[in-house]
Protein backbone atom coordinates (compact mmCIF):
# COMPACT_ATOMS: atom_id res chain seq x y z
CA UNK A 1 0.00 0.00 0.00
CA UNK A 2 1.20 3.20 -0.51
CA UNK A 3 0.49 6.92 0.69
CA UNK A 4 -1.99 7.47 -2.23
CA UNK A 5 -4.19 4.47 -1.87
CA UNK A 6 -3.92 4.85 2.24
CA UNK A 7 -5.38 8.35 1.70
CA UNK A 8 -7.79 7.03 -0.38
CA UNK A 9 -9.03 4.37 1.93
CA UNK A 10 -8.89 7.25 4.90
CA UNK A 11 -10.71 10.05 3.09
CA UNK A 12 -13.63 7.17 2.43
CA UNK A 13 -13.52 6.53 6.28
CA UNK A 14 -14.05 10.04 6.99
CA UNK A 15 -16.48 10.70 4.42
CA UNK A 16 -18.69 7.70 4.76
CA UNK A 17 -19.08 8.55 8.50
CA UNK A 18 -20.41 11.72 7.34
CA UNK A 19 -22.81 11.00 4.49
CA UNK A 20 -24.52 8.10 6.28
CA UNK A 21 -24.55 9.75 10.04
CA UNK A 22 -26.07 12.52 7.49
CA UNK A 23 -28.65 10.75 5.92
CA UNK A 24 -30.03 9.07 9.44
CA UNK A 25 -30.41 12.81 10.75
CA UNK A 26 -32.34 13.46 7.85
CA UNK A 27 -34.44 10.80 8.25
CA UNK A 28 -35.93 12.97 11.12
CA UNK A 29 -37.07 15.87 8.91
CA UNK A 30 -40.93 16.11 9.28
CA UNK A 31 -40.69 14.06 12.56
CA UNK A 32 -38.84 15.96 15.00
CA UNK A 33 -40.10 16.39 18.48
CA UNK A 34 -40.87 19.87 18.07
CA UNK A 35 -40.26 22.50 15.00
CA UNK A 36 -37.45 24.20 16.72
CA UNK A 37 -35.78 20.96 16.90
CA UNK A 38 -36.70 19.66 13.65
CA UNK A 39 -34.99 22.23 12.14
CA UNK A 40 -32.12 22.10 14.02
CA UNK A 41 -31.47 17.95 13.38
CA UNK A 42 -31.77 19.19 9.63
CA UNK A 43 -29.61 21.96 9.58
CA UNK A 44 -27.11 19.44 11.75
CA UNK A 45 -27.77 16.93 8.80
CA UNK A 46 -26.75 19.32 6.23
CA UNK A 47 -23.96 20.03 7.71
CA UNK A 48 -22.53 16.34 7.34
CA UNK A 49 -23.66 16.00 4.19
CA UNK A 50 -21.58 19.06 3.08
CA UNK A 51 -18.25 17.46 4.74
CA UNK A 52 -19.19 14.28 3.41
CA UNK A 53 -19.36 16.06 -0.35
CA UNK A 54 -15.92 18.09 0.50
CA UNK A 55 -14.21 14.59 1.44
CA UNK A 56 -15.55 12.42 -0.90
CA UNK A 57 -14.38 14.72 -3.33
CA UNK A 58 -10.83 14.89 -2.57
CA UNK A 59 -11.05 10.98 -2.32
CA UNK A 60 -12.02 10.49 -6.12
CA UNK A 61 -9.13 13.20 -6.91
CA UNK A 62 -6.82 11.10 -4.59
CA UNK A 63 -7.87 8.03 -5.86
CA UNK A 64 -7.64 9.40 -10.22
CA UNK A 65 -9.72 7.14 -11.54
CA UNK A 66 -12.72 9.96 -12.55
CA UNK A 67 -15.07 9.00 -9.76
CA UNK A 68 -16.42 12.29 -8.34
CA UNK A 69 -18.04 12.26 -5.12
CA UNK A 70 -21.73 11.26 -6.27
CA UNK A 71 -20.11 8.28 -8.11
CA UNK A 72 -18.71 7.16 -5.02
CA UNK A 73 -21.57 8.27 -2.60
CA UNK A 74 -24.17 6.65 -4.73
CA UNK A 75 -22.33 4.09 -6.89
CA UNK A 76 -21.04 2.12 -4.38
CA UNK A 77 -22.67 -0.69 -2.56
CA UNK A 78 -22.48 -2.15 0.97
CA UNK A 79 -19.00 -3.79 1.44
CA UNK A 80 -17.28 -0.74 -0.09
CA UNK A 81 -18.24 1.60 2.15
CA UNK A 82 -16.10 2.38 5.17
CA UNK A 83 -18.29 4.54 7.75
CA UNK A 84 -18.17 3.26 11.21
CA UNK A 85 -21.31 1.45 12.48
CA UNK A 86 -22.33 3.83 15.15
CA UNK A 87 -23.64 6.18 11.90
CA UNK A 88 -25.62 3.53 10.29
CA UNK A 89 -27.50 2.52 13.37
CA UNK A 90 -31.57 3.38 13.52
CA UNK A 91 -32.65 6.56 14.91
CA UNK A 92 -34.62 4.55 17.27
CA UNK A 93 -36.15 7.18 19.55
CA UNK A 94 -35.88 10.72 20.50
CA UNK A 95 -32.99 9.93 23.35
CA UNK A 96 -31.40 6.89 21.46
CA UNK A 97 -30.50 9.51 18.42
CA UNK A 98 -29.02 11.68 20.88
CA UNK A 99 -26.83 8.99 22.83
CA UNK A 100 -25.62 8.00 19.32
CA UNK A 101 -24.84 12.18 18.27
CA UNK A 102 -23.06 12.22 21.22
CA UNK A 103 -20.92 9.90 21.09
CA UNK A 104 -20.05 10.52 17.78
CA UNK A 105 -20.45 14.02 17.64
CA UNK A 106 -17.32 14.29 20.01
CA UNK A 107 -15.45 11.54 18.14
CA UNK A 108 -15.59 14.19 15.53
CA UNK A 109 -14.82 17.09 17.26
CA UNK A 110 -11.62 15.87 19.05
CA UNK A 111 -10.41 13.98 15.48
CA UNK A 112 -11.21 17.18 13.27
CA UNK A 113 -9.60 19.68 15.64
CA UNK A 114 -6.35 17.08 15.00
CA UNK A 115 -7.14 17.47 11.38
CA UNK A 116 -6.85 20.94 11.33
CA UNK A 117 -3.15 20.81 11.39
CA UNK A 118 -2.89 17.76 8.95
CA UNK A 119 0.28 18.28 6.35
CA UNK A 120 -2.13 17.95 3.73
CA UNK A 121 -3.53 21.11 3.11
CA UNK A 122 -6.45 20.16 1.79
CA UNK A 123 -7.55 18.44 4.39
CA UNK A 124 -6.93 20.43 6.77
CA UNK A 125 -8.77 23.15 4.96
CA UNK A 126 -12.08 20.92 4.94
CA UNK A 127 -11.08 20.54 8.94
CA UNK A 128 -11.18 23.90 9.58
CA UNK A 129 -14.55 24.49 7.79
CA UNK A 130 -16.04 21.48 9.15
CA UNK A 131 -14.35 22.00 12.74
CA UNK A 132 -16.60 25.18 13.38
CA UNK A 133 -19.65 23.35 12.22
CA UNK A 134 -19.07 20.72 14.49
CA UNK A 135 -18.45 22.68 17.38
CA UNK A 136 -21.79 23.99 17.10
CA UNK A 137 -23.36 19.86 16.92
CA UNK A 138 -21.28 18.91 20.04
CA UNK A 139 -22.98 22.00 22.25
CA UNK A 140 -26.55 20.99 20.55
CA UNK A 141 -26.18 17.24 21.77
CA UNK A 142 -24.46 17.49 24.80
CA UNK A 143 -27.32 20.13 25.89
CA UNK A 144 -29.80 16.92 25.29
CA UNK A 145 -27.21 14.73 27.28
CA UNK A 146 -28.16 17.14 30.08
CA UNK A 147 -31.77 17.49 29.41
CA UNK A 148 -33.00 14.46 29.20
CA UNK A 149 -30.41 12.44 31.66
CA UNK A 150 -31.03 15.02 34.03
CA UNK A 151 -34.98 15.42 33.33
CA UNK A 152 -37.60 12.93 33.96
CA UNK A 153 -37.33 9.56 34.93
CA UNK A 154 -38.20 8.25 31.21
CA UNK A 155 -35.81 10.74 29.17
CA UNK A 156 -33.10 9.53 31.72
CA UNK A 157 -34.10 5.96 31.21
CA UNK A 158 -34.21 6.30 27.55
CA UNK A 159 -30.70 7.91 27.34
CA UNK A 160 -29.20 5.51 29.31
CA UNK A 161 -30.47 2.69 27.34
CA UNK A 162 -29.45 4.30 24.46
CA UNK A 163 -26.09 4.61 25.87
CA UNK A 164 -25.76 1.07 26.88
CA UNK A 165 -27.36 -0.25 23.16
CA UNK A 166 -24.75 1.83 21.32
CA UNK A 167 -21.27 1.62 23.94
CA UNK A 168 -20.19 -1.79 21.92
CA UNK A 169 -19.85 0.57 18.77
CA UNK A 170 -17.67 3.30 20.07
CA UNK A 171 -14.34 1.06 20.71
CA UNK A 172 -14.21 0.99 16.41
CA UNK A 173 -13.93 4.57 16.53
CA UNK A 174 -10.35 4.42 17.68
CA UNK A 175 -8.83 1.07 15.72
CA UNK A 176 -6.00 1.68 14.31
CA UNK A 177 -4.59 -0.21 11.06
CA UNK A 178 -1.53 0.14 7.92
CA UNK A 179 -3.67 3.12 6.61
CA UNK A 180 -3.41 5.19 9.96
CA UNK A 181 0.32 3.82 10.23
CA UNK A 182 1.40 5.39 6.87
CA UNK A 183 -0.40 8.59 6.93
CA UNK A 184 0.65 9.46 10.76
CA UNK A 185 4.29 9.01 9.89
CA UNK A 186 3.98 11.50 7.03
CA UNK A 187 1.67 13.79 9.34
CA UNK A 188 -1.60 13.62 7.17
CA UNK A 189 -3.83 12.17 10.19
CA UNK A 190 -3.39 11.98 13.97
CA UNK A 191 -2.58 8.93 16.51
CA UNK A 192 -6.00 7.93 17.44
CA UNK A 193 -4.88 7.19 21.05
CA UNK A 194 -4.84 10.90 21.34
CA UNK A 195 -8.41 11.46 20.05
CA UNK A 196 -9.37 8.74 22.27
CA UNK A 197 -7.45 9.67 25.48
CA UNK A 198 -10.07 13.52 25.09
CA UNK A 199 -12.85 11.50 23.58
CA UNK A 200 -12.96 9.55 27.19
CA UNK A 201 -12.55 12.21 29.50
CA UNK A 202 -14.95 14.61 27.78
CA UNK A 203 -17.84 11.64 27.54
CA UNK A 204 -17.04 10.64 31.10
CA UNK A 205 -17.41 14.42 31.92
CA UNK A 206 -20.95 14.34 30.54
CA UNK A 207 -22.27 11.24 31.45
CA UNK A 208 -21.51 12.19 35.15
CA UNK A 209 -23.15 15.33 34.71
CA UNK A 210 -26.01 14.46 33.37
CA UNK A 211 -26.27 11.81 36.02
CA UNK A 212 -25.84 8.83 33.48
CA UNK A 213 -24.04 5.84 34.44
CA UNK A 214 -21.00 4.98 32.04
CA UNK A 215 -21.87 1.67 30.29
CA UNK A 216 -20.58 -1.53 31.26
CA UNK A 217 -20.50 -3.22 27.74
CA UNK A 218 -17.05 -4.45 27.31
CA UNK A 219 -18.12 -6.48 23.88
CA UNK A 220 -16.77 -4.64 20.66
CA UNK A 221 -18.76 -4.48 17.89
CA UNK A 222 -16.18 -3.84 14.47
CA UNK A 223 -15.72 -4.44 10.89
CA UNK A 224 -16.37 -1.07 9.18
CA UNK A 225 -13.11 -1.31 8.28
CA UNK A 226 -13.35 -4.14 6.23
CA UNK A 227 -16.47 -2.77 5.08
CA UNK A 228 -18.79 -5.25 7.58
CA UNK A 229 -21.43 -3.40 7.97
CA UNK A 230 -24.95 -4.26 10.40
CA UNK A 231 -27.86 -5.45 8.53
CA UNK A 232 -28.83 -2.01 8.80
CA UNK A 233 -26.64 -0.26 6.05
CA UNK A 234 -27.84 -1.85 3.25
CA UNK A 235 -31.47 -0.67 3.93
CA UNK A 236 -30.48 2.86 4.33
CA UNK A 237 -28.16 2.54 1.56
CA UNK A 238 -31.61 1.19 -0.80
CA UNK A 239 -33.19 4.51 0.21
CA UNK A 240 -30.12 6.60 -0.05
CA UNK A 241 -28.82 5.58 -3.81
CA UNK A 242 -32.43 4.39 -5.29
CA UNK A 243 -32.91 8.05 -7.47
CA UNK A 244 -29.50 8.25 -8.16
CA UNK A 245 -29.71 4.88 -9.45
CA UNK A 246 -33.27 4.56 -11.45
CA UNK A 247 -32.03 7.96 -13.30
CA UNK A 248 -28.35 8.22 -13.84
CA UNK A 249 -26.59 11.01 -14.42
CA UNK A 250 -29.71 13.16 -14.69
CA UNK A 251 -29.92 16.80 -13.86
CA UNK A 252 -32.98 18.42 -11.91
CA UNK B 1 -57.74 30.93 21.71
CA UNK B 2 -56.51 26.58 22.18
CA UNK B 3 -54.23 25.86 24.95
CA UNK B 4 -50.31 25.89 23.67
CA UNK B 5 -49.22 22.41 24.76
CA UNK B 6 -45.30 23.36 23.46
CA UNK B 7 -42.41 25.14 25.60
CA UNK B 8 -42.57 28.71 26.69
CA UNK B 9 -42.10 31.51 24.28
CA UNK B 10 -39.18 33.45 23.38
CA UNK B 11 -39.16 36.76 21.46
CA UNK B 12 -35.69 36.57 19.16
CA UNK B 13 -33.95 39.94 18.77
CA UNK B 14 -30.68 40.14 16.11
CA UNK B 15 -28.35 41.98 15.31
CA UNK B 16 -27.41 42.31 11.91
CA UNK B 17 -24.05 44.14 11.77
CA UNK B 18 -21.78 45.78 14.73
CA UNK B 19 -22.91 49.08 16.19
CA UNK B 20 -26.76 48.85 14.99
CA UNK B 21 -29.28 47.97 17.45
CA UNK B 22 -31.01 44.36 17.49
CA UNK B 23 -33.81 43.93 15.66
CA UNK B 24 -36.95 41.37 16.30
CA UNK B 25 -37.36 38.69 13.96
CA UNK B 26 -40.17 36.52 15.60
CA UNK B 27 -40.04 33.73 17.98
CA UNK B 28 -39.05 30.46 19.05
CA UNK B 29 -40.40 27.84 21.95
CA UNK B 30 -37.73 26.64 24.48
CA UNK B 31 -37.49 25.30 27.89
CA UNK B 32 -34.80 27.60 29.07
CA UNK B 33 -32.15 30.46 27.72
CA UNK B 34 -29.76 27.94 26.20
CA UNK B 35 -32.57 26.36 24.49
CA UNK B 36 -33.90 29.38 23.10
CA UNK B 37 -30.48 30.83 21.90
CA UNK B 38 -29.08 27.50 19.85
CA UNK B 39 -33.43 27.15 18.29
CA UNK B 40 -33.24 31.23 17.37
CA UNK B 41 -29.70 30.20 15.91
CA UNK B 42 -31.27 27.41 13.89
CA UNK B 43 -34.52 29.03 12.67
CA UNK B 44 -33.48 32.85 12.47
CA UNK B 45 -29.68 32.78 11.52
CA UNK B 46 -29.60 29.95 8.60
CA UNK B 47 -28.65 32.47 6.18
CA UNK B 48 -26.12 34.83 7.71
CA UNK B 49 -29.00 36.92 8.95
CA UNK B 50 -26.80 38.33 11.99
CA UNK B 51 -23.71 38.12 14.71
CA UNK B 52 -25.72 38.61 18.28
CA UNK B 53 -28.34 37.42 19.38
CA UNK B 54 -30.98 38.40 22.26
CA UNK B 55 -33.68 35.99 23.25
CA UNK B 56 -35.87 37.16 25.75
CA UNK B 57 -39.22 35.57 27.55
CA UNK B 58 -42.19 36.48 26.13
CA UNK B 59 -44.57 36.82 29.00
CA UNK B 60 -41.40 39.62 30.34
CA UNK B 61 -42.49 41.72 27.83
CA UNK B 62 -45.10 44.41 29.12
CA UNK B 63 -46.78 45.57 26.19
CA UNK B 64 -50.19 48.84 26.01
CA UNK B 65 -53.00 47.90 24.78
CA UNK B 66 -55.26 48.05 21.76
CA UNK B 67 -57.62 50.36 24.06
CA UNK B 68 -54.94 52.50 24.95
CA UNK B 69 -54.40 54.10 21.08
CA UNK B 70 -56.68 56.74 21.87
CA UNK B 71 -55.17 58.27 24.58
CA UNK B 72 -51.55 57.09 24.12
CA UNK B 73 -51.07 58.05 20.47
CA UNK B 74 -53.88 60.28 18.71
CA UNK B 75 -53.12 63.45 21.12
CA UNK B 76 -49.27 63.96 18.99
CA UNK B 77 -51.82 63.70 15.86
CA UNK B 78 -52.11 67.65 15.80
CA UNK B 79 -48.99 68.70 17.21
CA UNK B 80 -46.80 69.07 14.20
CA UNK B 81 -44.56 71.29 16.33
CA UNK B 82 -42.80 68.56 17.88
CA UNK B 83 -41.21 67.66 14.93
CA UNK B 84 -38.00 69.50 14.28
CA UNK B 85 -38.96 70.05 10.39
CA UNK B 86 -42.19 72.10 11.46
CA UNK B 87 -39.62 75.19 12.03
CA UNK B 88 -38.39 77.47 8.89
CA UNK B 89 -34.53 77.85 9.49
CA UNK B 90 -33.55 81.31 9.91
CA UNK B 91 -31.24 83.01 7.08
CA UNK B 92 -27.90 82.91 8.09
CA UNK B 93 -27.65 79.92 10.69
CA UNK B 94 -25.13 77.81 9.56
CA UNK B 95 -23.97 74.48 11.12
CA UNK B 96 -27.51 73.43 11.84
Amino acid sequence: MNIQEAKFEYLLRLGDSSLIIGHRLSEWCGHGPILEEDIALINIALDFVGNATSILAYAGQTEGNGRDEDALAYLRSEREFRNLLITEQPNGDYANTIARQFLFDTYMFFLYEELKNSKDETLAAIAVKSHKEITYHLRHTTEWMYRLGDGTAESHERLQNGLNDLWMFTPEMFDMDEVDALLIKEGIVPDLNKVKASWEKRVKEVIAEATLKLPETTFKQKGSREGKHSEHLGFLLAEMQYVHRSFPDSNW
Amino acid sequence: MSQDSQWPVWEVFLQANPGISHKHVGNVHAADAEMAIQNARDVYTRRSEGISIWVVPANAIAASSPEDQGAFFEPSNDKPYRHPTFYKIPDGVKYL
